[in-house]
Parts: structure tokens; sequence; C-alpha cells
């Protein structure tokens, strides 16, 4: 086994995703299968690689320190579920 | 038992950039809730981040004065986690490839001395939001987001735990205090949240060298506060360890108003943070040439500063240390002697009388009325005899005022010194025939009282009278 059930509720609990016990199931042993296939990499010397972080060769994209403009508060805060004056509402975070 | 403890400090400054590290916006401080916001600082769906470079040049600055090695290639992460000043559900920062790694400070010990601490890294990141409870009607316990400082750049800079007092601790955060603003990449306002500690605090038996377990102190804003919290920490530390118990490790929010710790519960899984590269934005490559470009651009710092001071200038190591207190300070020190090229002269007036007046009117000494200018033509009427030390003191009062030149005010005023002896003897002569008695008593031996005379005189001549000549001409008379 290449995950576990119980690897598979912490990281669906992280990502605060709810799963049924069928659905756990099914994941635990679809990602399994993949992170077996993904495995055979490991076959493979890499000694001499550099990790890649980016699959695109690309470096230094950068903007100016320009002030672009901003959204109007009203367009801003239009998508959100509830917003109270220009501010975003939400449950109490307790602290 | 006795414990030693062991600190270590992580810490955010925010960067004076105009925009935010990934977008437009701009990152003024105090504006309307969510009005510098905007697709990619709001966190939509397909909004692409695009790095300030002038983000890299300050963390390079940064890297350079702390005597970091500068990373030729640096790689953004994202950080995973859920909270509401969030707005992407990860926070864009570094991780295992941080832009500065390997440097260090030399802070003054209080009994004298230096000791190093390490500098582990200094990586960039974006700020989330805040979370406020604002008084709005109908609202209730809700909390309301405002996310115009969700995106602005940090640069956080994480020290090795080399401290092993509050005090050390808070020397090393003086001079980091110190150098960002020298620098210019941060304001340094700690109460607006510019320049914010996370003390990692843990307690070992003394004489061993074994890390006890740490707890982690978040949410200090000025640097009594940090002292408070780490002092209050040993003792709750002591407190367990003595009555057999383990520490946990867990984050702790200082409460200012009780001078306390409390645990962060809720949190716990909030470490498990699952960074990967952010495949949106590219790796930065620094090159040597950029390095050395950002090297020639740095100001002079703090330290080299307080040494040219004393070797250069010739002067006390006590005044060295509060001319470079600031940036600000020195420049303005520095100015005025090369106006005037007698270092400790200025260095007493900048002390005092200037650093009297902006103290009592509470401003900066960039906004002193009284320019570098103006102090050097005023020390230059001193030296040539013009008008005395005392009467400078009115002169520069009246230049703060006005901002008017000191010839100027001299003149208006009538304050020209007084060194003509024909001038001064008649003063004297006058004084002397009035006060026979003490002239008398003076012959007799009461040596005293040439001081006596001497105030006379000058009270006379409303302080005109050049003191050198008045003593001379009053030895010269009350000589038996």
């Amino acid at each position: 086994m290449k995950i576990t059930r119980a690897e598979v509720e912490h990281v669906a609990r992280l990502a605060r995703l709810e799963l049924s016990e069928p659905e756990l199931d099914t994941f635990t042993s679809q990602m399994d299968s993949i992170l077996a296939y993904v495995e055979k990499l490991n076959g493979l010397n890499t000694d001499d690689i550099v990790p890649t972080s980016h699959a695109v060769p690309m470096e230094n994209a950068f903007r100016a320190d320009q002030p672009k403009g901003s959204l109007p508060v009203e367009e801003a805060t239009a998508n959100a579920p509830e917003h109270a004056e220009s501010f975003f509402r939400v449950p109490k975070v307790i602290e | 038992m006795k414990y030693q403890v062991v600190i270590g400090l992580e810490v955010h400054t925010q960067l004076t950039t105009a925009t935010k590290i990934f977008c437009g916006c701009s990152t003024r401080f105090g504006a309307q809730p969510n009005s510098q916001t905007c697709p990619v600082c709001l966190g939509f769906p397909g909004a692409l981040p695009v790095l300030n470079q002038k983000v890299v040049e300050y963390a390079i600055r940064a890297g350079l004065a702390t005597n970091c090695t500068i990373a030729e290639r640096s790689v953004f992460a994202r950080k995973n986690y859920f909270y509401p000043d969030l707005p992407k559900g990860y926070q864009i920062s570094q991780f295992d490839l941080p832009i500065c790694v390997n440097g260090h400070l030399d802070i003054d010990l209080e009994g004298g001395g230096t000791k190093r601490i390490g500098i582990t890294r200094i990586h960039m990141e974006e700020d989330a939001g805040k979370l406020v409870h604002a008084d709005i009607p109908g609202v209730g316990d809700d909390s309301c987001v405002d996310l115009n400082r969700a995106c602005t750049p940090l640069l956080e800079v994480v020290s090795e735990p080399d401290m092993r007092s509050p005090d050390e601790a808070i020397a090393y955060l003086k001079k980091l205090h110190q150098i960002v603003v020298y620098l210019g990449i941060c304001d340094g306002n700690l109460e607006e949240g510019s320049f914010r500690c996370d003390a990692n605090v843990s307690l070992m038996p003394v004489g061993s060298n074994v890390f006890g377990t740490r707890a982690e102190l978040k949410n200090i804003n000025s640097f009594r506060f940090i002292k408070q919290a780490i002092e209050y920490e040993i003792e709750r530390q002591a407190e367990i360890l003595d009555e057999g118990g383990r520490v946990i490790q867990e984050t702790r929010l200082f409460d200012p108003s009780t001078g306390t710790t409390r645990s962060m519960r809720g949190k716990e899984e909030a470490h498990d943070y699952r960074y990967f590269p952010d495949p949106d934005l590219v790796p930065v490559i620094v090159s040597p040439s950029w390095v050395d470009e950002v090297r020639q651009s740095l100001p002079e710092l703090p330290d080299a500063k307080r040494e040219r001071f004393v070797k250069e200038m010739g002067l006390p190591e006590y005044d060295a240390e509060i001319l470079t207190s600031t940036r600000e300070l020195a420049e303005y020190f520095d100015a005025t002697v090369a106006l005037f090229p007698q270092a400790k002269t200025v260095s007493n007036w900048v002390m005092g009388e200037v650093s009297r007046a902006l103290n009592e009117d509470g401003k900066n000494v960039t906004e002193c009325p009284v320019t570098p200018e103006l102090l050097a033509a005023l020390l230059k009427l001193i030296e040539k005899g013009t008008i005395s030390g005392k009467i400078a003191k009115t002169v520069f009062d009246e230049m703060y005022k006005t901002g008017k030149e000191p010839e100027k005010i001299v003149e208006e005023k009538g304050l020209v010194q007084v060194s003509d002896t024909g001038a001064i003897e008649a003063i004297i002569d006058e004084i002397l025939a009035r006060e026979a008695g003490q002239v008398a008593e003076y012959r007799s031996g009461k040596d005293k009282l040439f001081g006596f005379f001497v105030g006379q005189v000058m009270r006379a001549s409303k302080g005109k009278a050049n003191p050198a000549v008045v003593n001379d001409l009053l030895l010269k008379k009350l000589a038996p």
C-alpha cells in the first residue's frame, strides 16, 4: 500500500472535504494505484538532476512597482455571500 | 532547577513598495476597507500573480545588510491552510529555496562586547488580509474581512535560536529594525504592523545543550511586549518543568492587557501546510551582477557610520551611538559637519538644542525648521565671535520658530556680541561702583564672588558681552 485510508482521511480534512465511507474506499484505492504508477520514477538514477519545480523553462517574470488601480469596492465584494459596508462578512472567528 | 532560555525570532517586515507583491494594487495604509483589491489579491479563479521586481531588490538589500548569501535561484511555494483572511486558501511564500541564507548580525551586549546572532534565512512572501470586529449595526458577532493588506510584500527574517535572554532578543530586534529602516525597505512602524515578531522560546537545564520543547509566541507588536512575553513564557515553562510536566509545542498568543500568553487551540492541524512550488510563478534568478548593483546602492549602515564617527571624526562612543540611532539624524549631523567641520561642536548641538526642540515638538529631524545649513551658519557666528554661545541658544529658538537665517535674527534683534573693550569697561565700572561692598569682600579674599560680577555684567549687557573679554577686564579691574 502506497497510501492508507487514514492518510486519505487526513488529507481530505485538511482540504475541508467531506468524504463518505464508500468514497474513502474508492479514493484510497485510486490514489494508491496512481502513486504506485508514479513510483516507477524511483527506478531512475536522478543523482545529478536538479529537482524540477516548473515544467516551463522560464525565469524572472517581473512587473515594475507601478500602481495599476484596483476594483471599485462594490465590484470587489459583489460575489461575496455577505458583506457589511465595504467589508466581507464571515462567521465569527475565534482566536 | 535553574533553566537557560533559548530564543529564536521570526520577524515579518512589511516592505515600502508602492504596490503589492503580485499585483498593481496600492499598499497605502488606512484606506477604505477592500478599496485596494483586484482579482489577483482577492484570489479570484484564473487570476495570475506577477512578481514585483522591487520586492526582489529589497530582499537582496536586506540579505546583503545582514551578511547573507544571496541565492542564485529561489522559488515561490504555496503554503496551504484555511483562514478567512487568506482568500486563495494558500499563502504564496518561499520554502526550501529562499532568496537569502546563512547571514548574521552582531549585537552589543549589555556588559560590553558583542555576540553574533545567526540568520538562518530571509524569504519573500505575501501578507494576509485583516480580520476586524467592526462595530457595524446588524453585524453582531460576525467578523469582518479587509483584504487591502492581502498580498502586501513581506520579508520574513528567521534567526537561529542563538539568543539566551530577553535582553539579547531585544538587542537583536532593535538592530534588525534599525537596519531595515536605514535600508529604506521598511517604515519600521510597529503599531501599524510593519515590523512584527514571533518568538520561539524554550528552556533547558543550565549546563545542558539539548534544547527543550518550544512555544511560539505570536502577535507581539512592541519591543516592550516582546520582553514581557518572553519573560512570562520563561516563568510559565519553568513552572511546568519544575512540577515534572512537559511543555507542549504550540502557538501562543500574547495578551498585552494581562502581560500573559495563552494557547491558540484549534490550530494544531495548521502546521501541516503541504508546501509545493507555485506553478504560477517562475523561479527567481539573481545574477552576481544584480547583487553587485544592489551592493553599490546600499547606504552606509549604522555600524559603519558609528565607527566612522568615532574613528574619523573623533566623537565619543556615546555621541556616535545616539547620532546613528536613525538614518535621518545621522544624515542631518553629516550634512551639518560638511558645512561646519567641527564634529564635536555639531554633535553637542544636534544632541542638545536640536533634539530638545524636536522632542518638545514631537517632530522628526527631517521636519526640523533649522536645516543643517542654518545650524552651520549659526555655529559660524559663534566661532567668529559675532554672538556668544548663550545668545546662540536664543537665536536657535528663533530660527526654529521662524526658519529665518541666523544673521538676520541677530541683526533684527540686535544680538551682536559686544567685544568692544570700551563698551564693556563702561558697564564694569558702573557695576563695581554700585557694588563697592562686594568688591571689598572680593579683594579681601572671597574669590567666589568673581562669578557674581560676571553675572552682573552679562545681565547688564543683556547677554551680549563677550564672556572672554568680560573675564579679562574684570580680573584686571578687580585686582587689588
